[in-house]
């Protein structure tokens, strides 16, 4: 089976691993995913706050590109990504004029009826009907699900399951033997982007996500967006210097922990790239 | 020679168009004399099979008008009439009439202004698109067909 | 052959300023059957009025057109003035020269010749009017209401204290709505009950009122007037008349641990139960579902007790018919299940409650006795939150309507926890403050200021819990603009307040409208707010959209003065623009196919079968036939008619053709 799949520039470079992972498991899984040929950047944050017709022309070449490969589905990993590719391809069709002029300027067929999965939609798609058959140690940890903003806003658009709380991460994580925790940051602010400029910002609001996790009794936070990644991990250090404390809980994508259940090794699933060190080797 | 002066027909509803037009004239807002009210009392009463006689016997343009959606005296005549005019649009377009001579809108009991408005921009339309006569030749034809 | 008279006024100056009045006389008395014509200054005046009826006995005058002012001003008085001098007032037209013509438009030939255009349609239209007569309906002097909340109580006994009868019919098992279960009323803080429970008696004791709680409405037909209305008597399982309200089976019943809803869950109650000590009727019912009996077929507990051997478990639902000339729909509103906010933690934390849980618990009556104590622990909570808005002006949570109660009612439980818990402390987080009412804004600036409420401007973003606190999140928009945190002991949801379950069933089932919201709808939101578009059904109080007591009672009242309205008198009357379904010699009998599109067109069911049968009784033909009490005319099934076979009185296919071509065929 082949689906589509753009990975964006994150998976390229500072989350390497979480390609190697959705890969990873994808192979095992039977599924190849084909990478959109000549694909350009998503525009991220900085296109639609600066110039609209920018920040809808770049996603939609992703697009149009995805739709000369013969792609009818596309696995778009990144959150970031994922958010401005469905935006994109919304205002587009909910705007026939746009979708012309854009059509023009990009000098390429615009059908505009790709379906868009982020990580969530894919796996519960592809991998959850078939777990019994793909699992080979059930992961079980008590873990935190983080989905951060992008995966579930704006919600006009996006249609997340109750976007104030959501619950399908923690339904995936549960059939993988997990014990998702109860707790009240699953959609609360990481600073983004303050990661660069504003460090200290990220220590406390990341602080704040971390700590209520730890609070909750969680062995691991499990995400699913670059950026939430970066910020949890890599800016761990600005994380405790604001808890005054050291926090020593893993941040692992959603496609590790299934790798680690498919009984992959700690290698392939990439959890050697990560800042804070990760090992679940005791328990699997 | 002197300007094209269209005849046209303005099929309204008792309760909001005809109000409106009322409001019109209280406030003394000024509009082409052109425009003629027929008075309904929903624009759900409005057959389109009126407004092809209106065409038959000679009007340039026809102004069908009621209730905002939702504000219709008798709950919903005005969506009735808004599917008709769907539908009745599409088949006179196939019938080959000008569907640019019908103005098809809402205007309720406060929008006396409006009323002028669109009383005044139909006239102008009107005026560009000319007299309207071949709808009326093919009744004439057809009547003295019947005779026959 | 028509003899028409046509008379034109000058208004004044107000037609004459641009209109030449006497040529359009002239136009109009050469026009074919036009009999007489002449302008006149004021047409409305009595000699303007005169001359009207002077010329219809005078010249035989079987048509009039009045070419005047707006017929929306002016139709009413020169029918009438036609109907004094023997003429049907059906026969009498007006051209509207004056709002249509004369004001807007200057003085030209062009505007002389509108106007003659417009008289000659009318002349035209009135050659095909045809004499009409106004329809008489009876009346059914017996309203129904429909709801036993302050609304239904209030209407009831307005329409019965005007001597009328009324059935009252509740769905649960005692009257007294949600304003029974209402600690304090705002803005003056005296005992909701107290004031209640009077009333609630009355009721009882009323002798034209009937009184049928547990009861439903199951059907509702007829129109105005004359409705037969179908409730379904539930099955109480106590015989009424025998049972004295001792309230030993209620005692001894043993199943004691279902949530109470009188008590919005916070206490507990039996299987057999009345919902609350003032009661009315203060009689049991067995509540089948979670009945020992009933479902385990083992118990009689309460048979066993009853001293006057008033259980019945072979009871059944009973459906009863009644007629009734008008119904008055008050059947409340409902707060928005807080299983919507799990972003505030309802449901998973104990002590985040709704606002009528927290007036359980100030109620004197209520689980606590009136103590403010938290669900979880009993403890005394120092720290409370209110959230105001939970739910209400949110498009994201399907409401964006304002509940309008909470904002006062906010306020009052907030200074209720203050005057109860001397050292706690209470915040608010409010959007704005809408107080809009007699005595409201008083209300509120005194829990600001003299009891020193703390009220915080910006939405709360999520409750949870850390350390045993309720940790609320929220943001102050004033001041700093910065994000806020208070560790709560206890957190109160002003719920929304929404449309009961089950009111679009009901709404349909007595075919009135309800809006997005399922909320009914009045037939104006401005000058008929109690009516709804069916004739005879009027509204009371939050079922047609959220409101507080006093606004609920006086509307109750507008609608109990419509129905004595209604009934004081014998015979209604309604205007005759009506549609009807021609009907013609045999064998044809009407051109009627029974097609019946015209009752799916029309917006009142005002259309139903007639079967035509020959002497022997065997069914020739099956036909629509229009019911004149429930048509309103707006004629909509005249346009869908494919036979041209139904029409309308006074917009008849006939006079608007007539209308179109008279108008354009102006040589």
């Amino acid at each position: 089976m082949k689906i589509g799949f753009y990975p964006g520039c994150s998976l390229t470079g500072s989350s390497r691993e979480y390609k190697e992972s959705i890969l990873a498991i994808s192979e095992k899984a039977g599924i190849e995913l084909v990478e959109i040929s000549d694909w350009n950047c998503c525009g991220a944050t900085a296109a639609h706050n600066l110039n609209k017709e920018l920040s809808v022309s770049l996603p939609a070449r992703n697009l149009a590109l995805a739709e000369s490969d013969g792609i009818e589905e596309l696995v778009v990993p990144c959150a970031a990504c994922y958010n401005r590719l469905v935006m994109t391809q919304h205002e587009l069709n909910e705007d026939e004029k746009l979708k012309s002029q854009i059509a023009e300027k990009l000098q390429m067929p615009l059908k505009n009826k790709l379906k868009i999965l982020n990580v969530l939609q894919y796996l519960e798609e592809y991998f959850v009907p078939r777990l019994d058959e793909l699992i080979k140690k059930p992961f079980e940890e008590e873990v935190a699900c983080y989905y951060g903003c992008l995966l579930v806003r704006p919600n006009q658009v996006i249609k997340a399951d109750r976007w104030e709380d959501p619950m399908s991460m923690d339904v995936i994580m549960q059939k993988l033997g997990a014990k998702p925790i109860d707790w009240a940051f699953k959609t609360e602010c990481c600073g983004a982007g303050f990661s660069m400029s504003k460090t200290e910002i990220v220590g406390e609001l990341s602080g704040k996500i971390v700590r209520n996790a730890v609070n909750q009794g969680a062995k691991a936070i499990v995400v699913a967006c670059p950026m939430c990644h970066s910020n949890l991990d890599m800016r761990r250090p600005a994380i405790n210097s604001y808890l005054k404390t050291k926090i020593e809980v893993p941040v692992m994508y959603i496609t590790q922990a299934i790798a680690l259940a498919m009984g992959m090794s700690e290698k392939e699933a990439g959890l050697q790239r990560h800042f804070v060190p990760v090992s679940f080797s005791v328990n699997c | 020679m002197s300007e094209f002066e269209p005849k046209i027909v303005a099929f309204v509803c008792n309760w909001c168009t005809y109000a409106g037009a009322d409001l019109t004239g209280t406030s003394r807002i000024k509009y082409a004399q052109n425009v003629k009210i027929i008075r309904f009392p929903c624009t759900g009463r409005i057959d389109f099979m009126l407004l092809l006689k209106a065409f038959a016997e000679g009007a340039d343009g026809i102004i069908v008008s009621g209730c905002h959606p939702n504000d219709c005296h008798y709950t919903s005549g005005n969506f009735h009439a808004r599917r008709r005019w769907i539908t009745f649009r599409s088949l006179l377009d196939f019938l080959g009439i000008d569907v640019r001579r019908i103005q098809f809108s809402w205007v309720s009991a406060a929008e006396g202004a409006k009323w002028a408005e669109i009383a005044n921009t139909t006239v102008n339309n009107i005026r560009e698109l000319g007299p309207y006569t071949d709808y009326a030749k093919v009744a004439v034809h057809l009547k003295k067909e019947a005779k026959v | 052959m028509s003899r028409i008279g046509v008379f034109i006024c000058h208004c004044g100056e107000n037609i004459s300023a641009t209109v030449d009045v006497v040529k359009v006389a002239e136009e109009a008395g050469k026009h074919e059957g036009v009999a007489y014509s002449t302008d006149y200054k004021y047409m409305c005046s009595e000699p303007g009025q005169t001359i009207i009826k002077q010329m219809i006995k005078e010249k035989g005058l079987t048509g009039v057109v009045v070419a005047a002012c707006s017929p929306r001003m002016h139709e009413p008085t020169f029918r009438k003035a036609c109907s004094e001098a023997g003429l049907n007032p059906y026969m009498c037209e007006m051209a509207n020269l004056r709002e249509h013509c004369s004001w807007v438009h200057d003085k030209s030939d062009a505007t002389t010749k509108k106007a003659i255009d417009l008289v000659r349609m009318l002349v035209e239209k009135v050659k095909f009017n045809k004499p009409l007569y106004p329809i008489k309906v009876p009346v059914t002097k017996t309203a129904l209401v429909i709801g036993g909340g302050i609304a239904g109580i209030q209407a009831s006994l307005d329409i019965a204290n005007s001597g009328h009868k009324v059935v009252l019919i509740e769905k649960d098992p005692s009257i007294g709505g949600h304003m029974s279960q209402l600690s304090e009323t705002f803005p003056t803080l005296d005992c909701s009950q107290c004031i209640l429970t009077p009333r609630m008696v009355e009721v009882a004791q009323h002798p034209n009122i009937t009184l049928m709680t547990y009861s439903e409405l199951e059907k509702l037909d007829g129109f105005i007037g004359n409705f037969k209305a179908t409730i379904r008597k539930k099955a109480k399982s106590i015989d009424e008349k025998l049972c004295t309200g001792c309230g030993l089976c209620t005692t001894k019943c043993p199943t004691k641990k279902i949530p109470s809803e009188f008590n919005a869950g916070l206490g507990f109650r039996t299987a057999i139960y009345v919902p609350f000590p003032q009661a009315v009727p203060n009689k049991p019912v067995i509540d089948k579902e979670n009945c020992r009996y009933y479902q385990q077929g083992k118990c009689k507990v309460c048979e066993k007790v009853c001293p006057t051997g008033a259980i019945r478990f072979n009871q059944e639902d009973e459906l009863i018919e009644i007629e009734v000339g008008a119904v008055v729909v008050a059947t409340g509103f409902n707060v928005m299940e807080p299983s919507e906010f799990p972003e505030y933690g309802y449901g998973k934390y104990k002590d985040v409650i709704t606002g009528l849980q927290f007036e359980r618990l100030a109620s004197a009556s209520g689980p606590t006795l009136g103590e403010i104590r938290r669900p979880s622990d009993g403890k005394i909570p120092k720290k409370i939150v209110f959230i105001a808005c939970a739910g209400s002006r949110d498009p994201a949570k399907g409401i964006p309507y304002c509940s309008k109660i909470c904002c006062m009612y906010t306020a009052k439980h907030a200074m209720l926890y203050q005057h109860k818990v001397h050292d706690g402390k209470s915040y608010i987080f409010y959007m704005d403050i809408r107080a809009g009412g007699k005595n409201y804004e008083e209300f509120t600036r005194r829990a600001i200021v003299e009891d020193e409420v703390n009220y915080i401007r910006g939405r709360v973003s999520k409750v949870y819990e850390e350390n045993g606190k309720l940790i609320v999140k929220g943001v102050d928009t004033l001041l700093n603009a910065r994000p806020v945190e208070i560790e709560a002991d206890m957190v109160v949801l002003a719920s929304a307040a929404v449309a009961n379950p089950g009111s679009e069933e009901l709404a349909q089932r007595m075919h009135i409208s309800y809006d997005a919201y399922n909320f009914f709808s009045e037939a104006h939101p401005k000058l008929k707010p109690v009516e709804t578009n069916t004739a005879g059904i009027f509204l009371a109080g939050a079922c047609q959209a959220p409101k507080d007591i006093p606004e609920t009672v006086s509307q109750a009242s507008g609608a109990a003065a419509k129905v004595a309205i209604l009934f004081s008198q014998d015979e209604l009357s309604r205007e005759p623009v009506v549609a009807v379904v021609n009907r013609s010699a045999p064998p044809v009998y009407s051109t009627c196919v029974g097609c019946f599109m015209c009752a799916t067109a029309c917006p009142y069911q005002a259309i139903g079968e007639e079967l035509i049968t020959d002497r022997k009784g065997n069914v020739i033909k099956k036909v629509a036939k229009v019911n004149p009490g429930l048509c309103q005319g707006c004629g909509t099934c005249v346009a869908f008619c494919r036979s041209k076979s139904i029409d309308i009185q006074g917009y008849s296919n006939e006079q608007m053709y007539t209308e179109v071509m008279a108008l354009l065929n102006d040589e």
